[in-house]
This record gives structure tokens, C-alpha cells and sequence, in this order.
């Protein structure tokens, strides 16, 4: 096993030293010299590994955590970086001058964004549902995550794929398609990963030791195979050179912004709602200690849900190339997916029926509750926004943005926050968070972080929106764009308010996670010993 | 198999499963959802029914209501072009010189050229025409084309040094780094930065007389014909201090515009170039 793994290795230093030698551009060259350090440094540790006999990694009695507590500390060390460069793009916008000349093609907006955009979805997101459905499916399951060290091979692999991403955004090496930037190889190394991930996850439900899968399994399997499906479909292209990033996408014209959209949805679907209605299923009735409201409505929500939401893409190239059936077929599964969206919301408020107390009480329970308020209202939102109508105004605008954030900082980020402050205390073996009243903070500044940022986009949105289809009597142009921008300043200085606030509360939960970690409270076991299945 | 138990607090049984000790009620679907849910199916029946949305082998099915978004906006279109068709008529035929300030042809070409240069103009000239470096003010008395209403509208039609219009403006300024000495390139820069105080005796005059004058003109005034700009007064296009005057000198510019005769309807060249002889600069 070492030998093949050793001259997998060897393979891989070489053709990374050849691509580092024969690069036709920066950004293939450095990661090139990346894969080739990663894959060196990999091939030394095998090769003194391989002459110790008899040395077995941890017992293979209880549940596999170590992974998990590595995925906790990854989603906070991303979450931190991908607000960080959001806070600094919501400035640039505000004060162009923050595009510094002497960084300019690394550091200017345009290549700051797709970073912000990837690092809070896929690294911080990506992180938070890896080590989610690790902690989930074992518990729920009641077995050993299966696979042995392929666990760790998703973990390390999903952390390389961030840094090629991340660094290529900075070179400039991008298929330009929003959400699916990485270039062919970046992608073709996702693929990899990915399928490890959907056979460590599946492995584990095979042997499982409970009857049925629990439903926040079934969430989690669907945002696997679907992110599989989207992924490989959206990013079919040709690589210009062996040697280059460069590639040519299979699609064209309309077909193309079709593809990309019908993908860009469904990561909104199935990455972050899907994969995270898995995390709500098993960490809301946890901390409520209360059963799911409505097993009916799990099942009923679920099929609805992961069936309407493929057809919605078109609702993003309304008035555009795209013909009008496919714009009318898109606004109409949006609208019918209202209703299979707000079932999740409604199982995971409800479910706290009979502990509504807990909410005085309990920080962490609040945080799962605004963001369950959170994605019930851009639930409503995104239906709207996709009717024709609506639509003409709020396209290309700021409401969009706002929209987004709404679901990302409100529903995503906080679920996550309360998932890390669950799932520390229980990985370290301690008995709660060091500080409560830090999680209290956090709460506070990130919610009052989102109500600044949100209602600043739907205010310069709104107005912009209505500022560019402005005419006269006479049918011309009031506003030139440099007039809606100007209009705009205040709301994004309010905006990037919004963000500080949100980045402080999210440093404030680092402290806190370390100094539990680290800190003087009393050892208790932690909760690795497998629950029997009943 | 855990037993399937009354909850107290709901009310509700138990389904019986248990997870990592989760377990769920077996609540029915809630009635509002529901018929929030069964509301929207039909709305979505009735919906596709009314506008263009089932693909068939080719094409789609067109909708009752005959909708269609591009019948949309030709139809918003071709309202107001019915409305303007008259005083376009006009000024298609007017003798731009010749009109009157305050007619309705005026007033008409003003507005119209305004929405223009807001959509085509604004990102090089400024939303207010004020320019920026290397991009003219419209806006005052300095014109390196000429600013009267026929210079106008041939810039504005033909463009300026650009390759897609055999009669575009055309001129181009040598770069001087390629034939002149760094100190006599000083000296030059210094006697045009003394200029509006008369200038300066010695090698910069020398320098100036023997390589500048012949375009910018023996009293450095410019020459419209040529597009050169009078360095004497307090108007520079890409700057006048000493580094940026130095940079001009020695390696030139070379600023281009589009010929907007061949993007842009006769009314729209006619309007816009109305509106920016409007603003003040006009001759």
C-alpha cells in the first residue's frame, strides 16, 4: 500500500516540477511549485512512516472526531478570512482608493471578490457542512465513520482545493463563471475530492446500525450528489494547453449563461440550504432536547424541495437571451418552492415547542433561531425577487446583494456560529463554551451587523433600481450611472459598518473557542463512545 | 426501536424512531402550508397556461395572453418614437447653427442630447461633462477641435484618431524622448511652464521655436486644425505640472474617440452635440 502510495507521489512531484518548469502563466506556475511542495513534503512523511511497524492511529473504538474538531477550527480560521475581505471590498466600493495602485492586478476589487465570494461560501460554508455531516452521520448512524483515513484525505484535499482557488483568483487564473471560477485542474481535484467525501458518506450509511437514515442524513446525501452533479456539468471545458490554466468552456452564448445559472442556483440550493437544513435537522433538536415537530413535514418539504429548486436557475437571466419560456418555467418553480423552503423553518421553530424558555436562557438557542427567521425571510424574498416583474427592478441592483447576505450571514453564518458553539465544549470534553456571555456578544453584533448591512442594500437597491429606469416625458434617460452611484455612497459606508460588526463577532468566537479549548476548565470525557442503536 | 410515546408538551405521538436520542413527532402537515402549498401549484397551472413557458419539439407553447418580453419593449419603444416622430423630423433637417435657444427644437435636442451623453459620453467626460485626465472639459472655453456647432458635431461624428473613420480628426504629436536631449527636454518643459508669465530666454525658447511652433504656433496659442492645445493658459489635458508635462513631451499622447457617426442615429449625433455646445463652452 505505502509503495503505490509512494510512487503516486514521485508521479505527482514530477509532472508538478514539469508544470512548474513548462507553465504558460503565474498562476499554473505557482500552483505547480504548491501540488510539488504538498506532494514532496507528503512522499518524505510516507517514506519515514513506512519503517515503523505496529504503530495503529487512534482506537477505532468510538466515533471519528479528530477530523471533526480540524473541520471546526477550519470553518472559524475561513470564516474570519472571507468576512475580513469582505469588511475590505465593502470599503473599496465606498472609497475607490482602497484599490491600491501598487497592488493593482492582485488586490483590486475585481480580484478581491470572486475571493470573498468562494472563501465564505465554499471554504467557510464548505468547512462547516464537511464537518457537520462527519459529526452528523456517525451520531445518527450510530457507527464509526467509514473509510479510515479517507476522512482526512477529504479534509486535507478540501483545504488544498481552497488554497489553489484562492491564489489562482489572486493570479487571475478564472473561467470567469460566478461561483465556478477555479480553472480545469483546480477542478478536476474538487472531483476527487468530492467523490471521497460522497463514499466516506455513504460508507457510513451502509453500516449503519439504526433502521431508517435520519432525515438531516437524507439533506446532507442530496447537497452531496447534487453538488457533484452541478459541479462537473458546469465546469465541462477544454484546457487550451496541458502547461496553461487557460481553458475554453464546452458551452456558448445562451446555453452557457443557462448552464452556469442553473448551477449558480442550485449551489444556493443544495450547498447552502440543502446541506444546511441537514445541519438545523440534527443540531436545533438537539439543543431545543425536544423531538422534530413534524417527521410528515420532514418528508413532505424534503422531496418537494430538492425538486422544484433544479428548475429555478432561469429566474436569474430574466429579460436577457433566454428565451421567455424558460424565464416563466424558472419564476414559476420559484414561487412553488416557497412553500417547500418555509416546511424547514417551520420544523426547526417549531420543534422548540415546550422549550420556548430556553430562548431567555440559552445564547445558543437564540442563534438557531434567527437563523431560522433569517432563511425564512430570504425564502420569501427569493421567490419574489424572481417574478418577471419584480424582477425588472431588482436585477443587477443592490437589493441582490443584499438578498444574499441576508441568507448568508443571517441563515448560514449564524446556524454555523451555533453549530461551533455546540459542537466545541462536546469535542474537547469540556462542559460548556468558556464564556457565555461572549456568545451573548457575538449574538448581538452579528445580528445587529446584518440588520445594517441588509436594510442599507435594500435602500441603495431599491433606489438604483429606480434611479436607472427613470425617463422623462419624453421617454429619455434622467440619471447617468455615475449619478446612481454617487446617490449610493452613504448606504455603503453603512454597509461596511455592517460588516465590521459582523468580523468582530466572528473574533470574538475565536477567542472563545480558544480559550475553551485551551483554557483551565476541568477535562470531561468527551462524547466519542458510539450511542447503541435502538 | 424506541417506543412510540405521547408527548406531553404538543400533545402529538412519537414516530417511535430515535436518533442519537432525537426523535420526531408525528404531527400532520400543518393545514395553512398545505393550502399555501396546493395555492401555489395552481396559481403555477394557471400561470403557464396564460404566458409562453412549456418547450415542445420546436419552440414553446406561446401563452393565451400572447405575451412576449421583446413585443414588451417594442411596444414601450415605439410609443415615445410615435410621440417625438415630429420634432425628430426636424431636427434631422435643421440647420443646427441657425437654431434658436429656447424653440422647442432646442429645448427638444437638449434633453434628448443630454439622456444621450448620460448613456454614451459620461464614462470618459464626466456625468457633467467636466472631463478627467486625458478627457476634455466640455464645459469651458477651451477646445482643442474647435467650439462652434459644426466642429462639434464633426467630432462628435467622425471621432478623433480613431481607425474606424477615414475622416476622423487626425494629428499626432512626435514623442520628443526619441529625438530631443533630457536637458533640452527640461529646458522645454521650463519655458512652457513659464509661458503664461511670457516665458523664457535661452535654450527652452530655442528648443521650442525649432520643435514645438510649428503646431502649437510661434505665440504658443494652438492650432485647432491640428488638435493642438495653447499652452498658455491655465487649461491642460493630461496635466501641467513639471512630471506630467515631461512625460507629454517625451513620450506623447495619443487620445482616441469613437467616430459616434457610426454607432448613433442622426438624431442622436444632432442632439448630442446640441447639448454639449450648451453648456457653456459653445461658439
Amino acid at each position: 500500500m505505502n509503495v503505490i502510495k509512494l510512487i503516486l507521489l514521485a508521479v505527482v512531484v514530477i509532472v508538478a516540477a514539469m508544470g512548474a518548469n513548462f507553465a504558460r502563466d503565474l498562476a499554473y506556475q505557482v500552483h505547480a511549485l504548491l501540488i510539488m511542495v504538498v506532494a514532496f513534503g507528503l512522499f518524505i512523511w510516507t517514506l519515514r512512516k513506512s519503517g515503523e511497524r505496529g504503530t495503529l492511529p487512534d482506537a477505532e473504538t468510538g466515533y471519528f472526531d479528530s477530523v471533526v474538531r480540524a473541520g471546526a477550527i477550519a470553518t472559524a480560521f475561513w470564516g474570519v478570512a472571507g468576512f475580513l475581505v469582505g469588511t475590505f471590498i465593502a470599503f473599496q466600493l465606498a472609497f475607490p482608493v482602497l484599490n491600491f495602485e501598487w497592488a493593482e492586478g492582485y488586490a483590486n476589487f475585481g480580484r478581491l471578490r470572486p475571493l470573498h465570494t468562494s472563501a465564505v461560501i465554499f471554504a467557510f460554508g464548505g468547512n462547516a457542512l464537511l464537518m457537520s455531516s462527519f459529526y452528523i452521520v456517525q451520531r445518527t448512524s450510530g457507527v464509526r465513520l467509514w473509510g479510515g483515513n479517507l476522512a482526512w484525505f477529504v479534509f486535507w484535499g478540501y483545504q488544498l482545493f481552497i488554497v489553489l482557488a484562492a491564489t489562482g483568483y489572486l493570479l487571475g487564473a478564472t473561467q470567469s463563471k460566478e461561483y465556478a471560477e477555479p480553472e480545469w485542474y483546480v477542478d478536476i481535484w474538487l472531483t476527487i475530492v468530492w467523490v471521497a467525501f460522497l463514499l466516506v458518506f455513504l460508507g457510513t450509511i451502509f453500516t449503519r446500525k439504526e433502521k431508517h437514515i435520519y432525515v438531516a442524513n437524507w439533506f446532507l446525501l442530496s447537497f452531496i450528489i447534487t453538488v457533484a452533479m452541478l459541479h462537473l456539468v458546469n465546469n465541462l471545458s477544454i484546457p487550451v494547453s496541458f502547461w496553461g490554466s487557460k481553458s475554453v468552456q464546452v458551452f456558448a452564448g445562451v446555453q452557457d449563461a443557462m448552464t452556469q445559472w442553473w448551477y449558480g442556483h442550485n449551489a444556493v440550493g443544495f450547498f447552502l440550504t440543502a446541506g444546511f437544513l441537514g445541519m438545523m435537522y440534527y443540531f436545533v433538536p438537539k439543543q431545543a432536547g425536544r423531538p422534530v415537530y413534524s417527521y410528515r413535514l420532514s418528508i413532505v418539504h424534503f422531496w418537494a424541495l430538492i425538486f422544484l429548486y433544479i428548475w429555478a436557475g432561469p429566474h436569474h437571466l430574466h429579460y436577457t437571451a433566454l428565451p421567455d419560456w424558460a424565464s416563466t418555467l424558472g419564476m414559476v418553480f420559484s414561487i412553488i418552492l416557497w412553500m417547500p423552503s418555509w416546511g424547514g423553518m417551520i420544523n426547526g421553530l417549531m420543534t422548540l415547542q415546550g422549550a420556548w424558555d430556553k430562548l431567555r436562557t440559552d445564547p445558543i438557542m437564540r442563534m438557531f433561531v434567527i437563523s431560522l427567521a433569517f432563511y425564512g425571510m430570504s425564502t420569501f424574498e427569493g421567490p419574489m425577487m424572481s417574478i418577471r416583474a419584480v424582477n425588472s427592478l431588482s436585477h443587477y441592483t443592490d437589493w441582490t446583494i443584499g438578498h444574499v447576505h441576508s441568507g448568508a450571514l443571517g441563515w448560514n453564518g449564524m446556524i454555523t456560529f451555533a453549530a461551533i458553539y455546540f459542537l466545541v465544549p462536546k469535542l474537547w470534553g469540556r462542559k460548556e463554551m468558556f464564556s457565555v456571555s461572549a456568545i451573548n456578544w457575538h449574538f448581538w453584533l452579528a445580528t445587529i451587523g446584518i440588520v445594517l448591512y441588509a436594510s442599507s442594500m435594500w435602500v441603495t437597491g431599491i433606489m438604483e433600481g429606480l434611479m436607472w429606469r427613470e425617463v422623462d416625458d419624453q421617454g429619455f434617460l434622467v440619471n447617468s450611472f455615475a449619478d446612481t452611484v454617487r446617490a449610493k455612497m452613504p448606504m455603503y459606508i453603512v454597509r461596511g459598518l455592517g460588516g465590521v460588526l459582523y468580523l468582530t463577532g466572528a473574533l470574538i468566537m475565536c477567542w472563545n473557542m480558544w480559550r475553551t479549548i485551551r483554557g483551565a476548565q476541568p477535562y470531561v470525557q468527551p462524547v466519542s463512545q458510539i450511542t447503541p442503536a435502538e | 426501536m424506541a417506543e412510540k410515546r405521547l408527548d406531553e408538551a404538543t400533545g402529538q405521538h412519537t414516530t417511535g424512531h430515535s436518533y442519537d436520542g432525537i426523535e420526531e413527532l408525528n404531527t400532520p402537515l400543518p393545514r395553512w402550508w398545505l393550502w399555501c402549498f396546493y395555492i401555489t401549484i395552481l396559481w403555477g397551472v394557471i400561470y403557464t397556461i396564460a404566458y409562453p413557458a412549456w418547450p415542445l419539439i420546436s419552440g414553446a407553447t406561446a401563452g393565451v395572453l400572447g405575451y412576449s418580453t421583446r413585443a414588451e419593449v417594442a411596444a414601450d419603444i415605439e410609443a415615445h418614437e410615435a410621440k417625438n416622430a415630429a420634432l425628430v423630423a426636424e431636427l434631422v433637417a435643421a440647420d443646427l447653427p441657425a437654431l434658436a435657444p429656447g424653440s422647442d427644437l432646442h429645448r427638444y435636442a437638449i434633453a434628448r442630447g443630454s439622456s444621450v451623453f448620460k448613456a454614451q459620453c459620461s464614462q470618459c467626460h464626466g456625468s457633467e461633462a467636466a472631463g478627467a485626465k486625458g478627457y476634455p472639459n466640455l464645459n469651458d472655453d477651451g477646445w482643442l477641435w474647435g467650439g462652434s456647432m459644426e466642429d462639434i458635431v464633426y467630432s462628435v461624428r467622425h471621432g478623433i484618431r480613431n481607425d474606424t473613420d477615414d475622416d476622423a480628426r487626425w494629428s499626432e504629436m512626435p514623442a520628443f524622448g526619441e529625438m530631443l536631449e533630457p536637458e533640452e527636454i527640461e529646458a522645454v518643459v521650463a519655458y512652457v511652464e513659464a509661458l503664461p508669465s511670457g516665458g523664457t530666454e535661452g535654450l527652452g525658447a530655442t528648443v521650442y521655436e525649432d520643435n514645438c511652433s510649428s503646431c502649437h504656433g510661434e505665440e504658443s496659442l494652438g492650432d485647432r486644425e491640428q488638435g493642438a492645445p495653447n499652452l498658455t493658459d491655465a487649461i491642460w489635458l493630461y496635466g501641467g505640472d513639471t512630471d506630467t508635462i515631461t512625460e507629454t513631451v517625451t513620450n506623447s499622447r495619443f487620445g482616441v474617440m469613437p467616430a459616434w457617426g457610426q454607432r448613433l442615429s442622426e438624431e442622436d449625433v444632432r442632439s448630442v452635440s446640441v447639448y454639449v455646445h450648451s453648456r457653456g463652452g459653445g461658439e
